[in-house]
């Protein structure tokens, strides 16, 4: 149990691995069936038939546009493509397996993947990095339990529903490059909106995205940490499990290789409550899934259908639309977003304002909702109950630019139509809240603030500065409609009449 | 009136179409056959006397209707038994296992779809081994079933109901699989026709696997134009299995052919039972008098064919059974208060012994520890024999072999002794690991007992093969039907 004194630093030599999987959400189908992708909302057990609910005597129909799919993610992640691909059983007992074998991909018998031996690049906290990615291979989704009030360990029940059993799953294994549960999240959002580029897997879906991962610290075993619902939590899951390793190690209490699982409610991990032994999964070829030849073919049409990932979008947009590296990084890094501004753009072309409102005000509203809920979907629930449109920005745009409105009732009008829909146009309108830039208008009232003003006038005239106090009293008499800038000159003008 | 279930398939349709017996006549015969005899010989699982009366019925009706030939069928009103491992809509589909005895499918096999589609009767399902794990028919749940040359004997395996249904008149045609020799096996001891198909040939679409890469559906008959007429109507590629080939069947014909070279493999004869290899011997003088050029030849690598077979079947077979954990479907056990793992064992506990052994001898060569040394092995052994096969077929437009080494042997003569059950199967198993198809026909006695002599071309080389054995069944004029 214990051991002699360790004299290394903890933080040193932290390696941490993800095992993501992630639903190929825009498929029609499952991957070994006709049988809807999409079991979300359904009745249990009413999206099954007899070939992903295991019946004797099916067979399995690989889903060739899975493979393109799983073929578009390997090449965004710079991986090689073998020439041909199989299928694999994985063989364990377990209750959400219709078949009592999963049907995945393995690479110790022969490389069957679809992509392996990649990298992708991200802006770490203090560096470029990147993480090596070992695979990239397609399996199918198990069944779903249900238990008692969410809680394995107490229900009474376990419930069964195959709704999802065959649901295709691109997995995607990095090497264990991460040294710090931030790069794991800042690689995650670059891995999410890569994913969202490709149009292969709705993020926001419950349950879409999950993902596993591996900590070691030093010479400390490895601990899997399973179980983590989104990846908003993995860096939290992370960062508790390095301050329990590193307090395990203070205490010389050896760190055991074992499986944990995330709570989400408590923010613990917690060991498995069975534990895992070895398993042997006994792996062998699926024989009813003929061998897949690739090849060039295969290759130069996943070429023709890539569409534009995110780094090159990001260049785009500096190059295209004299954004700054950051703006760009913060639209790119949330595909709605980036498609928000870009289609803003094509209705009013201001590409510098917009992105500013987008990324210094819309984003408060999404992120504001994300201190209260930390799941990907509320975040969703939030965008779907704002208002707000491409179009309304692009009109916020022209309207701050044409000098119709301040910034600040920008400001104020955003705050209101976010939830009403209201075009900011017609906001304007119903509460006259247009400038005052009327000449005629502004010299009355400020003849009305030189007289109540007397000695503050007699200031002024001294001391030119003091004209910012006499436009604040102007403010004030017109609750801030006045334009300001023709009314300090009028200000200035009349300062310098003879009294 | 003429026995009506002695006719062949062929001689059924001509009668049906052309109004010389109704398929209700027919039919009704068929079962009244199967009502007599059927306690002697245990073919079945379940008769189907309605649905067959039903079928027979719409047959009629077509034919007085003057409908068109296409919709009639090539095998209209034919009586048709399917082995019991393949799923028929609203008919249980057994296994002749405990695990599976309530089965229902909700779909129909694709053979089944397309026999029925071609005018066929499906009378009932027919007895095998469970899961058709055996070479004698032994090890079902509903008992052996019986040799109709000699009910103390065994039928053969694993499709031994296919096989002695035909043979004792319960059926003209019928439907078996063929994992290392189903077919063929029960056939040579039963003296039917039994096809092995190329693997691909026909679909498995509703074949309860046993094992996948080495399992075909083939038909039984009395005669190899029998066999011929259902491969008609069941061949071809199937979108419900993509190990079917995507080349069209050809239409098979029975035309039989001369000049044929023969190769018979001699490490198949080698240390059989005399009496067989007299048999086989004799069939070489059969061939030869009609003009073949026939030899013997060897092929090496058949030393390795059994133990690669059965590493490979058991292996597929530990994950194919995985599914019976009588969770979405299965027999009445309460699941209350088990603990999963616990509910698990106790349902499995109910497959048979010879299930249980392969089960358990797959999941072994599968281990990561053992898959190098077992598994690997005998793919590597496919491949060898697969090299040797590819040569030969250069020299050799057909090889022959016996389908078994041994006579039909009486019941519990092999059952307590698994390899010795396991060695009967040494001649058909090369088929299996290589994918070419090869039939058995009917080729004489001894001491009044079936001899089989086994006819493999090369894949998808179906029409030679037909050619081949059609030239041997008139040539060698073999007894065709038991006295019951
Ligand atoms: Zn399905």
């Amino acid at each position: 149990m214990f051991r002699g004194v360790q004299n290394y630093n903890m933080i040193d030599g932290i390696k941490i691995g993800l095992e993501i999987h992630c639903q190929l959400t825009s498929l029609q189908t499952k991957l070994f069936c006709s049988c809807h992708c999409d079991y979300h909302g359904k009745l249990p057990n009413t999206n099954v038939c007899p070939v992903c609910s295991g019946l004797p005597g099916t067979l399995p129909l690989l889903n060739q546009k899975a493979l393109e799919y799983a073929g578009l993610i390997s090449l965004a992640l710079d991986c090689k493509i073998p020439n041909e691909t199989t299928f694999y059983r994985k063989n364990y007992f377990y209750l959400d397996l219709p078949k009592n074998f999963q049907l995945t991909q393995y690479n110790v018998y022969g490389i069957t993947s679809i992509g392996i031996d990649g990298k992708l690049e991200y802006d770490g906290i203090d560096e470029e990095k990147h993480a090596r990615i070992r695979r990239v291979q397609l399996e199918e989704d198990p069944g779903r339990l249900v238990y008692e009030n969410n809680d394995m360990d107490s229900s009474f029940y376990t419930l069964i529903d195959y709704n999802r059993a065959g649901v295709p799953l691109v997995e995607v294994v990095t090497e264990p490059d991460f040294t710090t549960p931030k790069d794991v999240r800042i690689f995650l959002n670059k891995f999410t909106s890569i994913v969202e580029h490709l149009e292969i897997c709705d993020t926001k879906l419950e349950g879409s995205v999950r993902c596993d991962a591996n900590i070691s610290i030093g010479e400390g075993k490895r601990i899997e940490i399973k179980n983590v619902g989104s990846f908003r939590e993995v860096e939290k899951a992370l960062s508790y499990e390095i301050t329990r390793q590193k307090t395990m190690s203070t205490h010389e209490i050896e760190i055991k290789a074992e499986t944990r699982h995330w709570d989400d409610t408590r923010k613990i991990t917690k060991q498995s409550r069975v534990k895992e032994e070895e398993q042997d999964y006994r792996y062998f070829q699926e024989p009813d899934i003929p061998t897949v030849i690739l090849g060039n073919e295969f290759l130069s049409s996943l070429k023709t259908k890539m569409p534009e990932l995110p780094n090159d979008r990001k260049n785009r947009f500096i190059s295209d639309y004299k954004l700054s590296e950051h703006v760009s990084q913060v639209l790119i890094d949330n595909k709605w977003l980036a498609d928000f501004f870009e289609s803003a753009v094509k209705i009013y072309s201001s590409p510098k304002e917009i992105a500013n409102w987008i990324v210094s005000d819309l984003m408060g509203f999404i992120d504001e909702n994300n201190h209260h809920h930390n799941s990907q979907a509320s975040m969703e629930e939030k965008r779907s109950e704002l208002k707000v449109e491409a179009r309304h920005i692009a009109e916020l745009a022209r309207l701050v630019d044409q000098s119709n409105i301040s910034r600040n009732t920008a400001k104020m009008i955003l705050n209101q139509i976010i939830t009403t829909g209201e075009m900011p146009s017609q906001v304007v309108e119903r509460t006259n809240s247009s400038k005052i830039d009327d000449k005629g208008l502004l010299s009355e009232a400020i003849e009305s603030v030189f007289r109540s003003e007397k000695s503050a006038v007699s200031d002024a005239r001294l001391n030119s500065k003091a004209a910012n106090f006499l436009l604040g009293k102007l403010m004030q008499l017109t609750k801030g409609r006045a334009d300001p800038k023709i009314a300090l000159d009028l200000i200035k003008k009349k300062l310098i009449e003879p009294d | 009136m003429v026995n009506l279930c002695s006719l062949t398939a062929e001689q059924v349709v001509e009668g049906v179409k052309n109004n010389h017996f109704s398929a209700v006549e027919y039919i009704s015969q068929i079962l009244e056959r199967i009502e007599k005899i059927e306690s002697q010989i245990n073919a079945f699982t379940i008769v189907d006397a309605n649905g067959a009366l039903k079928k027979a019925l719409s047959i009629d009706k077509k034919i007085r209707d003057g409908e068109d030939e296409k919709k009639i069928g090539s095998l209209a009103g034919v009586a048709v038994g399917i082995k019991d491992n393949i799923c028929t809509k609203g008919l249980k589909t057994t296994c002749a296992s405990k695990i599976l005895e309530d089965y229902v499918s909700p779909y129909d096999a694709t053979v089944v779809k397309k026999l029925k589609e071609s005018g066929a009767i499906i009378v009932g399902k027919l007895n095998l081994d469970e899961f058709a794990m055996g070479s004698t028919t032994e090890f079902s749940r509903y008992g052996a079933t019986h040799n109709p040359w000699n009910i103390n004997y065994v039928a053969g395996g694993s499709s031994g109901g296919s096989a002695a249904s035909v043979a004792a008149l319960e059926c003209t045609v019928s439907i078996g699989s063929d994992t290392g020799g189903s077919v063929r096996c029960p056939a040579s001891f039963c003296s039917v026709v039994g096809l092995k198909p190329t693997y691909g040939r026909v679909s498995r679409f509703g074949l309860i696997s046993y094992a996948n890469s080495l399992e075909q559906i083939g038909p039984m008959g009395k005669t190899v134009a029998d066999t011929v007429m259902v491969m008609n109507s069941i061949a071809g590629m199937d979108d419900n299995d993509q190990t079917t080939l995507n080349n069209g069947a050809p239409k098979y014909t029975t035309q039989s052919k001369r000049n044929i070279r023969i190769g018979l493999v001699k490490e198949l004869v080698e240390g059989i039972e005399p009496e067989v290899s007299k048999c086989i011997y004799s069939a070489m003088d059969v061939f030869s008098k009609s003009d073949c050029k026939c030899e013997e030849t060897s092929m090496k690598s058949v030393e390795f064919a059994l133990a690669s077979y059965y590493t490979i079947a058991m292996a597929e077979a530990s994950s194919n059974l995985a599914r019976y954990d009588n969770i979405r479907y299965g027999f009445e056990s309460n699941p209350d208060s088990y603990e999963w793992n616990a509910y698990f064992a106790k349902i499995r506990s109910n497959f048979g012994e010879e299930v249980k052994r392969r089960i358990i001898t797959g999941t072994y060569v599968l281990s990561s520890e053992y898959y190098g040394k077992y598994y690997l092995k005998a793919q590597k052994v496919r491949t060898m024999l697969k090299q040797e096969l590819s040569a030969l077929y250069k020299i050799y437009d057909i090889l022959i072999a016996p389908t078994m080494p041994v006579l039909p042997f009486k019941f519990g003569e092999k059952i307590d002794d698994p390899l010795k059950m396991y060695m009967i199967d040494i001649d058909t198993v090369v088929a299996n690991l290589t994918g070419i198809p090869a039939i058995s026909v009917p080729a004489g006695f001894s001491k009044g007992l079936p001899i089989g002599l086994q006819i493999m071309a090369d894949e998808l080389q179906e029409q030679t093969l037909f050619e081949t054995a059609s030239l041997f069944e008139s040539t060698a004029n073999v007894q065709r039907s038991p006295k019951l």
